[in-house]
C-alpha cells in the first residue's frame, strides 16, 4: 500500500478541518499497511491527489551519505539504509493553564503521552513545537520535562513559541533547550537522510505584524540548505504557521515565503507547525504543511469566533480536539506521511 | 510637594484641568470616579478596548487583561517607552503619561494587537 497517503505530492490545497465535526477532529492516520482505512476514509473528504513517481532508490542514499559521518557510517542498520523513519510531533502543551477550556492540561499531556508509547512501531524521537509552557515558569517546564520523560522515545527537540519567551526573550529557554543552537535558538540536524531544520519565529515581533523569521535566521537557512542534494527529504519545523493560515488572527509568518524559496529546489519539503491549536492542512507544490493539535486545549477555526482565545468544549469532548502527530517517511516515497491522532 | 497642596486648590486644579489628578481623590471623589472610568483599557478577546483612549497629561492608565490567555502592553516606539510585564488574567498594569503626545502599543505576544493612547 506504500503511497497511499493523501499527501503524497500534488498541488490540491486541503483544508480537512473546516469541514469534520469537533468529534472527529485529530484522527488523519496514513501510514503505509495498517493506516490505509482511515486515509481512504479521510481522503474522501478532499480532492484526490495524483501520486508523484516514487523516487530513485540512489537518491534517498544520497541523503543517508550526506547525514552521516564517515565514521558513523558502519554504525548504521539495515533500517538506517533503508532511509525508513518515524517520528512524532506534539505542540502547545501549556503547561500552567487552568482555565475552564482544559483545567487540567498535565493529565491530557500525559494521555498524549500513553498514546505516543501504543504508536505501532515506536517513534525514534519527538518534536515539540512550542508553547510548552503557559506562562514561561520554571516549575512549568519542569512539569513538562517530568512528563515527557515516560514517552517511550528519549530524544525531544524543541522550538519555543511566544509563551516560552515571555519576559526574558527566550533566556531560559535556550539555556534549557537550545544547547548549540544558533542565534535565537535555531538548529538543523539529521536522521536518516532527513534533514530537520527547527525555525524560531517568536521573536522580536512587531507590532501589527505576524510571526517572523528575521534576517540573520534566513541568512543561515539559505547556508545551511546550500550543499544538500535536492532529493534530500526536508522537514521544517517551527511554532507558528510557516504558511498564511489566517493573518487576522496572526496566524502565519511575515518572511515565511523568503524561507520557502530556499527550500524550493527539494523534492520533499514537509512543515511542521503548531500555533493554532487544530489540525490543519496545506499541499503546495512540493511543499507539505501541517499544524498539530495542541495536547491542552482546542482554538476555534479561522474567523470562526471573535477571537482565537481557548474554546471551550464539553468535557467528554475535550480529548478528541487534542491530538498527536506521527509522521513517517518512507523509503522512495515522495512525501512523508502525517498521521493525526486524537487523544480520545 | 503635591501631596502638601490644600483639598481646595486640589479640587479647584481637578476642575481647571488635570495637574492635581491622582492625588485627588479626598477632593472630588465623583470628579476622580469620572476620570477613571475613562482611563481603563480593558484586554478582552484579543483587543484593547478602547482602541483609542485619550486622556489628559498627568494620568494613569491602568489596562486589565480580562481573556484566557496572557497578553502585553508595549509601546510601539523604539525605546520602548512603556513596557509591561506579562499579564495573566486580570492582572493589571498601569502607566503615567507625562508628556502630550501620541504612543501607539501593541500586545507582544499577539502583534496584531495594537492600540493608541492620546495624551494632550
Amino acid at each position: 500500500m506504500k503511497g497511499d497517503s493523501i499527501l503524497d505530492g500534488g498541488s490540491v490545497v486541503t483544508n480537512m478541518k473546516r469541514d469534520m465535526n469537533p468529534d472527529e477532529l485529530g484522527i488523519r492516520r496514513v501510514l503505509p499497511e495498517s493506516g490505509w482505512t482511515q486515509a481512504r476514509s479521510m481522503a474522501a473528504r478532499t480532492t484526490p491527489i495524483p501520486r508523484h513517481q516514487s523516487q530513485p532508490h540512489v537518491q534517498i542514499l544520497g541523503g543517508v551519505l550526506n547525514s552521516y559521518s564517515l565514521s558513523r557510517i558502519s554504525e548504521t542498520s539495515t533500517a538506517d539504509m533503508m532511509g525508513e523513519l518515524s517520528f512524532v510531533q506534539i505542540s502547545d502543551s501549556h503547561m500552567g493553564f487552568n482555565k475552564p477550556a482544559n483545567p487540567d492540561v498535565a493529565g491530557t499531556l500525559k494521555a498524549a503521552v500513553d498514546k505516543i508509547n501504543a504508536l505501532s512501531g515506536a517513534p525514534e524521537f519527538m518534536l515539540h513545537t512550542g508553547d510548552i509552557s503557559h506562562l514561561s515558569k520554571p516549575e512549568e517546564f519542569d512539569t513538562v520535562d517530568q512528563i515527557l520523560k515516560s514517552a517511550t522515545p528519549k530524544d525531544v527537540f524543541y522550538v519555543p513559541g511566544e509563551h516560552d519567551v515571555l519576559n526574558d526573550d527566550g533566556k531560559q529557554f535556550l539555556e534549557r533547550y537550545g544547547k548549540g543552537s544558533k542565534g535565537a535558538g535555531w538548529y538543523s540536524f539529521d536522521k536518516k537522510g532527513v534533514h530537520f531544520i527547527g525555525l524560531i519565529n517568536v521573536m522580536n515581533l512587531k507590532a501589527g505584524g505576524l510571526g517572523t523569521l528575521g534576517h540573520d535566521q534566513l541568512e543561515w537557512l539559505e547556508d545551511d540548505v546550500r550543499h544538500l542534494t535536492h532529493s534530500t527529504p526536508i522537514v521544517v519545523f517551527a511554532h507558528i504557521p510557516l504558511w498564511s493560515v489566517y493573518p487576522e488572527w496572526g496566524w502565519g509568518t511575515e518572511d515565511s515565503n523568503q524561507a520557502l524559496a530556499y527550500l524550493k529546489k527539494f523534492g520533499s519539503v514537509t512543515v511542521l507547525n503548531g500555533h493554532i491549536h487544530q489540525t490543519m492542512q496545506k499541499v503546495e507544490g512540493n511543499v507539505t504543511f501541517h499544524t498539530a493539535a495542541s495536547t491542552a486545549f482546542p482554538q476555534p477555526q479561522p474567523g470562526k469566533a471573535d477571537s482565537p482565545g481557548p474554546m471551550k468544549v464539553p468535557a467528554e469532548q475535550l480529548r478528541s480536539v487534542l491530538g498527536i502527530t506521527d509522521v513517517n517517511y518512507i523509503r522512495g516515497q515522495h512525501a512523508l506521511a502525517v498521521v493525526d491522532s486524537s487523544l480520545a | 510637594m503635591r501631596r502638601s497642596v490644600s483639598i481646595a486648590s486640589l479640587a479647584a486644579a481637578l476642575v481647571l484641568g488635570t495637574a492635581g489628578f491622582g492625588t485627588g481623590r479626598k477632593g472630588s471623589v465623583a470628579s476622580a470616579q469620572e476620570k477613571t472610568s475613562t482611563m481603563e483599557v480593558k484586554i478582552d478577546n484579543f483587543s484593547f478596548g478602547p482602541v483609542t483612549l485619550t486622556v489628559p497629561v498627568g494620568a494613569t492608565v491602568t489596562w486589565t487583561n480580562r481573556d484566557d490567555i496572557p497578553h502585553t502592553v508595549v509601546s510601539t516606539d523604539d525605546s520602548k517607552t512603556f513596557k509591561s510585564k506579562v499579564l495573566d488574567t486580570d492582572e493589571k498594569f498601569s502607566f503615567t503619561f507625562s508628556k502630550a503626545g501620541t504612543y501607539p502599543y501593541f500586545c507582544s505576544i499577539h502583534p496584531k494587537m495594537t492600540g493608541k493612547v492620546i495624551v494632550q
